[in-house]
């Protein structure tokens, strides 16, 4: 069985995926407070090792760089409500790729596997 | 078994190993994060030899010309020496020409050292030899040019900007070293759409860049917005007025924050114009420089008019303490 990350063309789509996931996070000012003073290039590299790790592209993310990453933005009052955000901004952009909805759903269900981890619970 | 030099010490790396195992395993611990390729961390730079083409794959494009490669999908096929940071030699030049650009602004234009190479659009750092005082400065020239030349802004208080500006003359010797920064033309694409937006001393790479692009050829649309304060804080109108003019595709915007724009220019914040004359900007090349509250804007507002981070290169100043 192949991995979402290749049924989507590898990463030259993950590229196209990133710019319209981080456009659409920067337009809702429910979030934005938490991207504030980030430098914008090295956030989209983060965010493309992100929907990489959630296609199940290439990667060695642990639970443990999920927690270190977060912990700071879990101070300012990052809880349950920005991660639904985040999750729906997701969702939205995978459809956007028109990504099928049986892999948008096995998609956002590795997503919600990291929200222990990205809440620092 | 190939032979990689870092720090002045040699490893070998194993058949199959990548780079930044083989140094783990050597117990050289470079920075590094997701091991795939996809978070960048792990950013090295080859000195000598050339990475393999899957080490190169996602770098931005003027960072793989200058020879930066992910470590962690590196498995090296020659030798190769590779550095975390570049190390430039010194060269020593003299002033062969000062002018006044406008109040605050003067030209420096220096002797181009036989043995320097470079890309329009980079920097140099000046050295003020009494007391090693060292500040960068953008290349406004192109290599074509048989001189280098900056402009230097006067910062109140600023010690290397008012020594430039008052005291060094015409004939006086300066050091500097570079050539630094991954904000430069790329020719790979000449009938994409540019855009090089500025405020003030931010000109002098985009000033090169605009003539490096024309000279290579560039055949999409260049859009070039030059903003100051005020119209007294613009300069080389006329230079870039008559690039304008002599190419179809080039067009020249001066910008002013407050009073009266000049002829063909526009009043208003910098940071808004671009996206506001030029609509989505998707697929456009875009150069920024200058302030960096007003590169970070700017970098913001045309990301969301369509731009690819990807394709955004910037080149915020930043200003030492005086």
């Amino acid at each position: 069985m192949s991995t979402v990350y290749e049924q989507l063309g590898g990463e030259p789509a993950i590229d196209a995926a990133v710019d319209n996931f981080y456009r659409r996070v920067l337009n809702d000012p429910y979030v934005t407070p938490f991207f504030e003073n980030t430098d914008m290039e090295r956030q989209a590299a983060k965010q493309k090792a992100f929907l990489t790790m959630v296609t199940g592209g290439p990667n060695k993310y642990t639970g443990m760089d999920m927690r270190e990453g977060h912990k700071h933005l879990v101070k300012m009052g990052l809880d349950d409500t920005h991660f639904d955000h985040i999750v729906c901004h997701l969702r939205s952009t995978l459809a956007d790729l028109s990504v099928p909805a049986e892999l948008i759903k096995t998609v956002i269900g590795v997503a919600e596997s990291t929200r222990a981890d990205v809440l620092n619970r | 078994m190939p032979t990689i030099r870092f720090e002045g010490n040699d490893y070998f790396c194993a058949e199959d190993e990548t780079l930044l195992d083989s140094l783990e395993r050597h117990g050289v611990m470079l920075p590094s994060s997701c091991k795939s390729g996809a978070c960048q961390t792990c950013l090295t730079r080859a000195l000598e030899g050339v990475p393999p083409v899957a080490a190169q794959k996602g770098v931005k494009d003027t960072l793989a010309a200058q020879g930066y490669f992910l470590a962690c999908m590196c498995k090296p096929v020659e030798d190769m020496e590779i550095g975390l940071a570049s190390v430039s030699p010194k060269y020593a030049t003299q002033v062969l020409a000062k002018d006044q650009l406008n109040e605050s602004v003067v030209r420096l234009r220096l002797e181009l050292p036989t043995d320097f190479s470079y890309r329009a659009g980079q920097f140099i750092n000046v050295i003020r030899a009494s007391d090693d005082l060292t500040r960068s400065y953008s290349l406004a020239s192109i290599p074509g040019d048989d001189f280098l030349e900056l402009h230097v802004k006067r910062v109140p208080e600023g010690r290397m900007s008012t020594w430039l500006f008052d005291e060094v003359a015409v004939g006086d010797a300066l050091n500097y070293f570079g050539p630094s920064g991954d904000s430069f033309y790329l020719a790979d694409k000449p009938e994409r759409p540019l855009l090089l937006a500025g405020a003030g001393t931010g000109l002098a790479p985009l000033y090169g860049i605009l003539r490096d692009a024309l000279a290579c050829g560039h055949s999409g649309p260049v859009h070039i917005f030059h903003a100051s304060l005020a119209t007294a804080g613009l300069y080389l109108m006329d230079e870039l007025r008559a690039l304008a003019d002599g190419h179809d595709n080039v067009h020249y915007t001066p910008c002013v924050l407050h009073g009266e724009a000049p002829a063909g220019g526009m009043q208003g914040n910098i940071v808004d114009i671009p996206a506001k004359e030029l609509g989505s900007l998707r697929g456009y090349g875009v150069y920024l420089c200058g302030d960096p509250p007003i590169v970070n804007a700017l970098r913001q507002k045309i990301f969301m008019a369509g731009a690819s981070m990807k394709d955004i290169h910037s080149d915020p100043f930043v200003f030492a303490p005086a």
